[in-house]
């Protein structure tokens, strides 16, 4: 037998660490009773009782369109940065846009949540835009720190593929933009696929810069959540996040599917 | 080699480094301009709840430079005291993820090359899973009648309940617990490219497993062990929702008292200010963090 050695008793236990949780979660949402840590039976009655919630199922609409156009947005501008950042010679416009970009990657949540609010109320003040906070001012916010993710996702990638079928198209006569969309975002594909749904599921889970950012139109599902789970605990929450973490697992899934693909195809072309 | 500035950029190359140049000039490096000017000002009760910084008036412009709001921040010891929490709040989970990470990203590094990803996807993947419901779960799991000490006095160990909701270490448990991916994953990227023939070679030459781990496998994974520990340090000392969840009142952390400023006090100027000195506090442990990333660029590149 395989010894077992002290870093991989730790990997188990790490494991065991960060799954039990959810476990015990999803374990508790068919619980009958009222008293969440109490066992009452099994039933599903959370679940019905969370689909009759009107402020969740609409926090989940709001949310989830949020969600869509801050990641589309954040592919966007996570590309072009990415690509500036593998392609582009080195300068001061490289130098500065690349700290820019992955400085929300560390930034503390309240300090960018705040600083948005206060540019939002500057600029209504200003320009009269936004004339009020909603879903658009969360799109912008969202879509500013998804970036961050996108670009470093998209740039790895960038990195590691074959310049010189790039160079062969331009050779070719291919302008640069046709040879972008034609050549490099084919290749990149699975990266643009991952940070996209990497940015989706950011987003989705984003508390602290939507609450900053949101005005009363937009309350998106992480606030009601919030404010729920503050009165205290319950059984409906519970459903619910039973249901959070089957769908995040099947993107997560998803995105590792296409990561892997991309892998193999790799590894055959090169080999 | 020093290049001379290009000017004259082709049309599609100015379009690509200029929407999301404008995009993050406006909404990220715009926003702090704001709150460092803000900081300055006196607040009082109005929409917005601040007042301007210059004023036109008789052919002079004034600049009104408010420091009361730093000198508020220096003399509450309330506030001394938040920072305080949270630097050493940080501290201590980044050594507790430190410790539990180091090990696991090691054994991850060691496995079979065809299941590490497969392991590395199971370390993130409840990362991406809502992390507000994984605090919530501990609610859950740690409060008085919670799974914890439901098993400990059934099993007899203790007789009451043991009170470790809205405590500090509630606190702690959750911030390891939620930030634990973010450690694993820069030691697992170092870990994995370190050159195996290295250790090979120390235990060759006689040295024992511990010895060689001190002298050869930490100093080479160096820049692994301060990006993760960046990475968890740097978002933990602004963190809001896990001490409002977990802690209790005397769990008193900084980016908690920013948000009651703001939104509870509506007192926009000191809670500029208190982010001003957040981020003066946080600029050492960001400029390591940058390093360590430009260097891993240019290796890769």
């Amino acid at each position: 037998m395989k010894k077992l050695s002290f870093s991989t008793i730790m990997l188990w236990a790490g494991m065991f660490f960060l799954y039990a949780p959810m476990f015990i979660l999803v374990f508790y949402s068919f619980n009958e009773s009222k008293l969440v840590t109490v066992w009452g039976g099994f039933s599903v009655k959370w679940y019905g009782e969370l689909f009759r919630d009107q402020q969740i199922l609409d926090a989940v609409g709001t949310s989830l369109q949020v969600a869509f156009y801050a990641s589309t947005m954040a592919v966007i501008l996570g590309t072009m940065a990415a690509f500036v950042m593998t392609r582009f010679a080195r300068g001061w416009g490289k130098l500065t846009l690349s700290n820019m970009i992955t400085a929300p990657l560390v930034m503390p949540e309240v300090i960018t949540g705040l600083s948005l609010l206060l540019l939002f109320v500057h600029m209504a003040d200003f320009l009269g835009w936004p004339a009020e906070r909603g879903m658009l001012t969360v799109w912008i916010a969202h879509s500013t720190f998804c970036a961050a993710y996108v670009a470093v996702v998209v740039s790895s990638r960038l990195r590691e593929i074959d310049r010189s079928v790039e160079e062969a198209a331009q050779d070719l006569g291919a302008t640069p933009l046709k040879t972008f969309f034609q050549i490099t975002v084919p290749m990149i594909s699975p990266a643009i696929v991952a940070g996209w749904l990497l940015s989706f599921s950011l987003s989705l889970d984003d508390l602290v810069i939507a609450s900053f950012a949101s005005g009363p139109g937009a309350t998106t599902l992480p606030m009601v959540v919030f404010s729920s789970v503050r009165m205290g605990v319950s059984p409906k929450i519970n459903a619910l996040a039973t249901l959070i973490i089957l769908m995040v697992s099947l993107i997560a899934f998803i995105s590792w599917y296409f990561a892997r693909r991309a892998d193999a195809k790799q590894r055959s072309s090169s080999a | 080699m020093k290049k001379p500035l290009k000017f004259r950029l082709p049309k599609g190359q100015c379009w690509t480094i200029g929407v999301p140049y404008f995009w993050l000039l406006l909404f990220f490096a715009l926003p702090f301009a704001i709150v460092l000017k803000i900081s300055f000002s006196t607040p009082i009760i109005a929409i917005p709840p601040y007042e301007p910084l210059f004023q036109y008036a008789e052919e002079s412009l004034n600049i009104m430079l408010n420091l009361g709001n730093y000198l508020l921040i220096l003399d509450d010891s309330l506030y001394y005291n938040a920072y305080l929490g949270s630097l050493k709040m940080a501290t201590i989970s980044t050594l507790g993820c430190l410790l539990i990470g180091y090990p696991m990203a090691y054994a991850i590094a060691r496995a079979p090359k065809s299941s590490q990803t497969l392991l590395v996807l199971l370390v993130m993947l409840p990362s991406w899973t809502s992390f507000l419901i994984r605090v919530y779960a501990w609610m859950g799991i740690l409060s008085n009648n919670g799974v914890i000490n439901n098993v400990l006095m059934w099993t007899g160990l203790i007789s009451e309940p043991l009170q470790i909701l809205n405590t500090n270490t509630a606190v702690y448990i959750g911030i390891i617990y939620t930030y634990l991916p973010f450690m694993i994953l820069p030691l697992y990227a170092t870990l994995s490219q370190l050159d195996m023939s290295l250790i090979e070679a120390a235990s060759d030459l006689g040295s024992r497993s511990l010895n060689t781990f001190w002298k050869v496998t930490l100093p080479l994974s160096k820049g692994g062990v301060i990006a993760g520990s960046m990475l968890v340090f740097i978002p933990v000392v602004g963190e809001f929702v896990i001490p409002e969840l977990l802690g209790g009142p005397d769990s008193l952390m900084i980016g908690k008292v920013l948000w009651q400023e703001f939104f509870n006090n509506r007192d926009w100027p000191v809670a500029s200010a208190l982010a001003i000195v957040m981020l003066g506090l946080l600029i050492i442990p960001i400029t390591l963090f940058h390093r360590y990333q430009a260097r891993e660029m240019e290796k890769t590149a």
